[in-house]
C-alpha cells in the first residue's frame, strides 16, 4: 500500500506540491478533494518537494486534501475494445460503456529509429480533388490544417476521416466545443464509421490538463494499433488549445517565456508528437492530420510557425476553401508520378493558369481593361473555384483529372495551356 | 573513471540535480543508474556538492536518492579508422545496430561502440623507431574506402615523445597496439589505431590557420559564381519553412568538390534523414565512382530525440570533421538546422533559471555560435600539408524574420549569408537564395569585377520592376523596360537551377564559365526594338532557347549545335557590345 500525504504545501494555477521521498519523475498520483479523486502527474522534484499538475485544475483543492501516489506513469489500456469507444483526457470513459483497465502500455514512449523508417510511397485517397490532385496526402505523412476561427475545419476533417481508405481512426480532440464534439460523434455514426472509430476528447469546459495529455493517448494507442499492422489515421484539433495548455501550465511554473509568451520548448514539445508518424518496415503505419487555428490569420504566430518547421507542409484553408497556394504536400512528388501520366502536368498547369487568373483578378479590380486573354482566364478561374476548389466537390483522383481536361478544353485552347503536346494528343478532349 | 558517486536531488524536465560526495569537473559525463540502465547525463554547472547536469535520455523514472556515478571524463567521440559511411545519433551511437538491438524504437541507456570493434584494418607503418613525434603525427596509415587514413599521435597526447616501436604492417584491429611512444621522462604510451576526444574542445594540432580562399564548388550556378563559399570557410543559409534549405543541403552534400561530407541532422524531420539514408548509398560519387555513402558521414539527433543530444549533436560532427582535416583532406559539414541546436540551448537555460537575454536566449548564445563556426578553417599541417573544414549552417528564424537573435548571432561570424525568401519560393524560383539580400566575402571562381558587373542589373531590374508596379508599363522608359527584363533573363537563365533535371542539377565550374560569359554578352549588348512588346516576345524566346540549352549535356554535339543557335539568336537583334562587357568577356576567355 503506497503513502497517502495530507499536506499539500503550496497550490499555484493547476501545480500543487507536496513534500514526499521515494517519488518518481512523471509519475501519477491521486489527489482526492471534496469533488471527487483527480489524476495528477508529478512535473518537477526538487528534494523532498513533489509538484503535481492536477488533471482536474487546482480549483477548490485543500491543503488538507489527501493525495496518493500511484507508482506507475500515465497509461492507457490498450485493446481492441476501445474500437467504437469514447474517453476524455485522461482516459476515461466519456460515453457511458466500461472503464478499461487491462493490458495498460505507458504514453509518450521513445522516438523511432530513423533507420527503421522507410521512404513514404503510397497516397491516401480522401476524394477531395484539392488534396488528390494538387497536394496529395500520403501515408505516414504529418500534416496540419492551417486555419482560422469559425472556418469549416472541423467539418472538413470528418469528412477526410469517413472518406480516407484507413483501418483505423483515432480523433484526438484538445478544446472542442460541445456542439463539434457532437458533430463528429454523429457524423461518425451515421457514417458508419464510428465501429473503427477511438476518440479521445477534451472539450473546452473540461481542466486545461487533461488537454496536454490527449496526443500522447491517441499516438501512444495509434502506434500500437500500427505496430499490429494497421494503417491509423489519427485527427488532432486543435493543436493551438494544445499549444495555449502548455503556455498556461510554463507561466505558472514561473518558466521563462520566449515567443508571446509560449515556453522555449514548444518546438520540442510539438515535434514529439508529430513525429510519431511513422511508416513501419514490417508493419503499419501512422498518418497525422491536425488543425492548427491561427490567431487573426498570422502564419508567422509562434504555433503554426514551429509546426510548419516540423510537418511535411500544410492544407491551408481558407474561404471555406483549400487554397492552392499556402498549401504544399511535401510528399507528394513521391507517389503522384505513378497514378496517371497526366497527374503532375494537370497539377502544375492548372496551379499555373489559375495564378494567372488570380492576377487578372487584381488587375481587373484595379480598373485596367480586360483583354481577350484575361476573358478566357476568368471564366476559368471561375470554372476552377466551382468544380475544383469547392469543398462539396466529392470525386476519385480519375475523375478530377478528367474534369480538370474538360475545364481547360472549355476555356483554352490546347496549346495556350502551356502542356506538352504529347499529353495533349492523349488527353485533350474531343470535340463532338 | 573517478570515485565520485552522487544521488539525485531534483528533477525537472531533462535537468537532474545531485547532490555529489567527491570532486566533479565541468562538462564531465555523469550516468544516473535507473535499474538496469545508466542513462548518459554532462555537468552544466556546478554549485558547492550540489551539481546540475543534462540528462541525454527520457528522465521519466527517475527518483530523489537515484544514484549517480561520474566518470572523469568531459563528453568525447571515438575517433579511428571506420567512421566513414556509418549513421550516427548526437552521441555517437551507431543507429543501425541500436536498431538490431533494440528493434524499432531508440531505447533508453543503450550505448553502443561507435568504431566496430571487430574489423580490421591493413596497417602500414610509416615512422621509424627513433622518430620524434608529437599528437597529430603521422605514425602510419591504413585504407579506408578510398582515402589513406592516417593513424597519428592521440591529440589527448600532450608534450614531446619518441618512437619507441612500431607494430610490422599487417591486418590489426583499432584496439591493437601499434605504436609505442616514450615522453622525456621515459614513462611509455601504448597507442591504438582509435582515441577519444573531447568534442566541445576544438582540435588545435596544426601549424598554423591559412586564409581561406580555394573556391569549394557546389555546382549551383548561384552560388559559385554570385556568392561563393571558400574550402576552410562558413556560410549560412536562414530560411523561412518551405523554401528549399533541407533540398539545397542534399544537393550541395552530393556535389560539393570536397573529400568528405559530414551531415549533422540536428532537429529536424527524421523523413529528410531518411532520404538521405535511403538514397545515398544507391547514388555515385562522380569523384571516385563509388557509392557517395563511402565519403559521408550521417549524425542525425532528428526532432523528437532527446533534445539535450541535439545540443551535442553538432560538437560530434564538427569534431569528426576536424578529425580527417588531419589527415590533409577538405571536410565540409552541413548543420541542419543551428537553431533547433540553438532552441535546444534555450531550454536549459530556462530550467538552469539564467537570467534570458533576448526572445529568452542565453546571454551567451552569440559566442557559442561564434565558437562553433570558428572550428571550421584550412589550415596547414605539420607536415607542411593542408586540410579544410567548411562548415555550412542553415537557419530556421521564428516566422521567416532575419532580425531574430539566432540568425544575427550567425550573420556576425560567418564568411557567405544565402538567404532564402519566401517570396521567390512561392514563386517557383529555385534555388530560393535572394541575389539582393545574400553577400559572399569570399573569391569565386570568376572575377568579382564580372560578378559585381552582372549583379547590377539584377539591382536596377529589380528597381525598375518595383517602379513599374506603380507607374505601369506605360510609364516606363524603353531603356529602363530592357533592363528590366536582362534582369529577369539572368534570374530565370542563370540564378534558378533545376536539381530536378539531370544535366541541370549539377553544373561544373567549367561550364559555369561558358554560360555565364554568354549572359554576359545579353547583357552588354544593346537592341533596337521598336516598343516594349516585341522586347519581351523576343526575351520570351531567348530565355527558352537558353533554358533548353541549360539542359543539354555539356560538351555533346547537342550542346554545341545548341551554343551556336544561341549565338545567332542574340545576333539577329544585338546591334552593339558595352565596352566594359567585352572587356569581361576577354578576362573570362
Amino acid at each position: 500500500m503506497k503513502k497517502v500525504y495530507s499536506r499539500i504545501e503550496s497550490i499555484t494555477g493547476n501545480v500543487i506540491a507536496v513534500r514526499a521521498d521515494g517519488v518518481s519523475y512523471g509519475e501519477l498520483a491521486e489527489v482526492s478533494t471534496r469533488f471527487g479523486v483527480s489524476l495528477a502527474e508529478v512535473i518537477r522534484l526538487d528534494g523532498d518537494l513533489v509538484s503535481l499538475q492536477v488533471f482536474a485544475g487546482g480549483r477548490g483543492i485543500s491543503t488538507g486534501d489527501e493525495v496518493r501516489f500511484l507508482g506507475n506513469p500515465m497509461r492507457v489500456s490498450f485493446s481492441d475494445a476501445l474500437k467504437g469507444r469514447i474517453f476524455n483526457g485522461a482516459g476515461e470513459p466519456r460515453d457511458r460503456g466500461p472503464v478499461l483497465s487491462e493490458n495498460l502500455i505507458p504514453i509518450g514512449g521513445p522516438s523511432v529509429n530513423p533507420v527503421n523508417r522507410i521512404i513514404p510511397r503510397e497516397m491516401i485517397r480522401t476524394g477531395i480533388p484539392m488534396i488528390d490532385l494538387f497536394n496529395t496526402l500520403v501515408k505516414s505523412q504529418k500534416l496540419p490544417i492551417f486555419s482560422v476561427s469559425g472556418e469549416p475545419y472541423n467539418q472538413l476533417l470528418a469528412r477526410i476521416a469517413m472518406q480516407a481508405e484507413v483501418d483505423l481512426i483515432i480523433l484526438g480532440g484538445m478544446g472542442l466545443k460541445h456542439d463539434d464534439y457532437l458533430y463528429f460523434k454523429d457524423t461518425l455514426e451515421e457514417g458508419g464509421s464510428l465501429a473503427k472509430t477511438i476518440m479521445f476528447v477534451h472539450t473546452a469546459a473540461d481542466p486545461v490538463v487533461e488537454c496536454l495529455m490527449v496526443p500522447d493517448i491517441s499516438l501512444a494507442v495509434a502506434e500500437r494499433f500500427a505496430l499490429k499492422g494497421l494503417n491509423v489515421l489519427v485527427l488532432l484539433t486543435d493543436m493551438t488549445n494544445f499549444s495555449d495548455a502548455l503556455k498556461e501550465i510554463a507561466i505558472t511554473q514561473e518558466q521563462v517565456p520566449s515567443n508571446r509568451g509560449y515556453p522555449g520548448d514548444l518546438y520540442s514539445q510539438l515535434a514529439s508528437r508529430y513525429e510519431k508518424a511513422v511508416d513501419f518496415s514490417d508493419s503499419g503505419s501512422i498518418t497525422i492530420l491536425a488543425v492548427t487555428t491561427m490567431p487573426g490569420d498570422d502564419v508567422t504566430h509562434p504555433v503554426p510557425d514551429n509546426t510548419g518547421y516540423i510537418t511535411e507542409g500544410q492544407f491551408y484553408l481558407k474561404g471555406g476553401r483549400i487554397e492552392p497556394f499556402g498549401s504544399l504536400s511535401r510528399l507528394k512528388q513521391m507517389v503522384n508520378g505513378k497514378t496517371r501520366a497526366d497527374h503532375r502536368a494537370i497539377m502544375d498547369g492548372m496551379i499555373k493558369l489559375f495564378a494567372a487568373y488570380r492576377d487578372t483578378l487584381e488587375k481587373k479590380s484595379m480598373g485596367f481593361q480586360m483583354s481577350a486573354w484575361d476573358k478566357k482566364l476568368l471564366k476559368y478561374g471561375e470554372l476552377f473555384e466551382s468544380q475544383m476548389m469547392d469543398l462539396s466537390v466529392n470525386i476519385p483522383l480519375e475523375k478530377a483529372l478528367d474534369k480538370g481536361w474538360e475545364i481547360l478544353a472549355e476555356c483554352f485552347e490546347p496549346e495556350e495551356t502551356g502542356l506538352q503536346t504529347k499529353l495533349l494528343d492523349q488527353f485533350w478532349p474531343k470535340k463532338a | 573513471m573517478t570515485t565520485t558517486k552522487g544521488s539525485v536531488t531534483g528533477v525537472n524536465g531533462n535537468m537532474v540535480t545531485v547532490k555529489v560526495d567527491g570532486a566533479v569537473s565541468m562538462n564531465e559525463v555523469a550516468f544516473i543508474v535507473l535499474g538496469d540502465k545508466r542513462l548518459k547525463a554532462e555537468v552544466i554547472r556546478v554549485r558547492g556538492d550540489s551539481v546540475q547536469t543534462q540528462v541525454f535520455e527520457i528522465t521519466k523514472g527517475i527518483k530523489v536518492g537515484t544514484q549517480v556515478e561520474f566518470s572523469g571524463e568531459m563528453l568525447a567521440v571515438e575517433l579511428g579508422p571506420g567512421l566513414l559511411g556509418k549513421i550516427y545519433d548526437g552521441l555517437q551511437n551507431p543507429l543501425p545496430e541500436v536498431a538490431i538491438k533494440t528493434g524499432n524504437f531508440l531505447e533508453a541507456g543503450v550505448y553502443l561502440d561507435a568504431l566496430p570493434r571487430g574489423a580490421v584494418w591493413a596497417w602500414t607503418p610509416t615512422a621509424k623507431p627513433g622518430d620524434a613525434a608529437e599528437r597529430g603525427d603521422q605514425l602510419g596509415t591504413v585504407p579506408e574506402g578510398s582515402f589513406t587514413h592516417r593513424i597519428m599521435v592521440p591529440f589527448n597526447l600532450f608534450g614531446s615523445y619518441t618512437v619507441k616501436s612500431l607494430a610490422p604492417a599487417g591486418s590489426y584491429k583499432i584496439t591493437d597496439t601499434v605504436a609505442i611512444l616514450v615522453d622525456e621522462d621515459g614513462h611509455e604510451s601504448a597507442v591504438t589505431m582509435m582515441f577519444e576526444w573531447p568534442v566541445k574542445r576544438a582540435v588545435d594540432c596544426y601549424a598554423e590557420r591559412l586564409k581561406p580562399v580555394e573556391p569549394m564548388v557546389t555546382k549551383t550556378r548561384i552560388i559559385d559564381t554570385f556568392f561563393p563559399v571558400a574550402k576552410g570557410g562558413t556560410y549560412c543559409i536562414p530560411g523561412p519553412f518551405g523554401a528549399g534549405k533541407t533540398v539545397l543541403q542534399q544537393v550541395t552534400s552530393r556535389n560539393a568538390d570536397v573529400d568528405i561530407v559530414i551531415i549533422a541532422a540536428c532537429g529536424e524531420r527524421a523523413g529528410e534523414v531518411v532520404e538521405t539514408l535511403k538514397e545515398f548509398p544507391e547514388l555515385m560519387d562522380p569523384r571516385t565512382g563509388k557509392s557517395l555513402m563511402e565519403r559521408t558521414i550521417i549524425v542525425c539527433n532528428t526532432s523528437s530525440m532527446p533534445v539535450a543530444a541535439r545540443e551535442a549533436s553538432v560538437y560530434t560532427a564538427v569534431t569528426m570533421a576536424e578529425y580527417y582535416r588531419q589527415m590533409g583532406l577538405d571536410v565540409l559539414l552541413l548543420a541542419d538546422s543551428t537553431s533547433r541546436w540553438a532552441q535546444a540551448m534555450r531550454e536549459m537555460s530556462g530550467r538552469l533559471e539564467e537570467i534570458p537575454g533576448e526572445e529568452a536566449f542565453p546571454a551567451y548564445l552569440e559566442s557559442v555560435i561564434a565558437s562553433f563556426y570558428e572550428r571550421a578553417g584550412i589550415v596547414r599541417l605539420r607536415d607542411g600539408g593542408k586540410g579544410s573544414v567548411t562548415i555550412g549552417g542553415t537557419v530556421s528564424p521564428a516566422g521567416g524574420n532575419f532580425e531574430e537573435p539566432v540568425t544575427q548571432a550567425t550573420l556576425k561570424v560567418v564568411g557567405a549569408f544565402h538567404g532564402l525568401s519566401r517570396e521567390r519560393s512561392d514563386a517557383r524560383k529555385y534555388p530560393a537564395i535572394h541575389p539582393l539580400d545574400s553577400w559572399s566575402k569570399y573569391g569565386g571562381i570568376m572575377s568579382q569585377d564580372s560578378v559585381a558587373w552582372a549583379h547590377w542589373f539584377l539591382e536596377r531590374g529589380s528597381e525598375v520592376g518595383q517602379m513599374m508596379k506603380v507607374v505601369g508599363e506605360e510609364g516606363t522608359s524603353l531603356d529602363d523596360f530592357l533592363v528590366y527584363l536582362k534582369g529577369e533573363f539572368l534570374d530565370a537563365v542563370y540564378l534558378q537551377q533545376n536539381s530536378f533535371d539531370p544535366v541541370d542539377a549539377s553544373v561544373s565550374p567549367q561550364r559555369q564559365k561558358a554560360v555565364f560569359a554568354k549572359t554576359i554578352k545579353v547583357l552588354g549588348s544593346s537592341f533596337d526594338f521598336k516598343d516594349k512588346e516585341s522586347a519581351r516576345t523576343w526575351f520570351n524566346g531567348l530565355r527558352q532557347t537558353f533554358l533548353d540549352m541549360n539542359s543539354v549535356e555539356w560538351d555533346s554535339d547537342a550542346y554545341k549545335k545548341a551554343d551556336s543557335g544561341l549565338t545567332d539568336f542574340v545576333a539577329s537583334r544585338a546591334t552593339g557590345l558595352d565596352p566594359k562587357a567585352v572587356r569581361i568577356l576577354e578576362s573570362l576567355e
